[in-house]
């Protein structure tokens, strides 16, 4: 038996890590996997609370938290090519400008 | 006592990739932590008895994001990040912001930690039956506007990827 409350603190603490990755890491492609570290520790909540409430609900969301992960994964790494293709850098602090 | 054990060990493991992936250089490194803590997740899902998400978080995220994402590392020759200017400025104003968010998430976790309930293994399992009912019944509306978000998404993607002329 373990209370459902570790489960949140795994939760919360993941979520931090993806929080910190995302401040300070300065590749474009790192940030974005922090972005999908985050929605991780999200569904592990949810999950969790579905188990205490006895409710299936909490599953569908985390389907659909993977859908648009999925969505938001592929659009961004698109946009994550087109830059790379006009700046030929990944790093965030020399992608400054709105017009090259 | 088995539950406890494996709950602390893929705990440890998860923790350890996260901070595996906020401490590598390398893109390809962080992207490998990150499949290790999404393994890891999906036996926590298997202990919380959600087998369906287990084995979906296996398949569509260990599986088809990271391959994208690492796909994507490969074919922009992604290296080892550089540190510039801004992310000096990001150091001093990301450890406060960080520090100020640990410390609202303990503020809530022990205020709101007399929830009493104990997670026991094999408690709440159900059948994938159960699952598909809900989806198709309840939120069938969602599910297909889902459908078209992701429509959307892969147009959107083939538009911005593609080579101008």
């Amino acid at each position: 038996m373990v209370p459902v409350t570790y489960y949140l603190v795994l939760s919360a603490i993941l979520f931090t890590i993806g929080v910190a990755a995302f401040i300070f890491k300065r590749n474009i492609i790192t940030i974005f996997m922090s972005i999908e570290l985050m929605l991780n520790a999200v569904n592990l909540s949810f999950v969790a609370f579905a188990n205490m409430h006895h409710n299936l609900d909490g599953h569908i969301f985390v389907f659909f938290v993977m859908v648009v992960a999925a969505a938001e994964a592929a659009v961004g790494l698109a946009i994550i090519i087109s830059v790379f293709r006009t700046r030929e850098t990944l790093n965030v602090d020399r992608v400054n400008l709105l017009k090259l | 006592m088995i539950h406890q054990a494996l709950f602390f060990i893929f705990a440890a493991i998860c923790v350890a990739g996260a901070l595996n992936l906020l401490l590598q250089k390398h893109p390809i490194s962080s992207a490998l932590s990150l499949i290790v803590v999404m393994g890891s997740l999906a036996l926590l899902y298997l202990l919380l008895g959600a087998q369906f998400v287990a084995a979906i978080q296996i398949i569509v995220y260990a599986g088809a994001i990271m391959v994208l994402f690492v796909f994507v590392i490969m074919l922009l020759n992604a290296g080892i990040e550089e540190h510039t200017e801004g992310s000096r400025i990001a150091v001093y104003f990301g450890v406060p912001a960080v520090a100020a968010l640990v410390g609202m998430v303990l503020y809530v976790l022990l205020k709101t930690s007399h929830i009493e309930y104990q997670v026991q293994l094999g408690g709440f399992v159900k059948p994938t039956r159960d699952v598909a009912m809900l989806l198709f019944r309840e939120y069938l509306l969602p599910f297909e506007v889902t459908s078209v978000l992701i429509l959307i998404a892969i147009m959107g993607a083939v538009v911005l990827a593609r080579r101008e002329p």
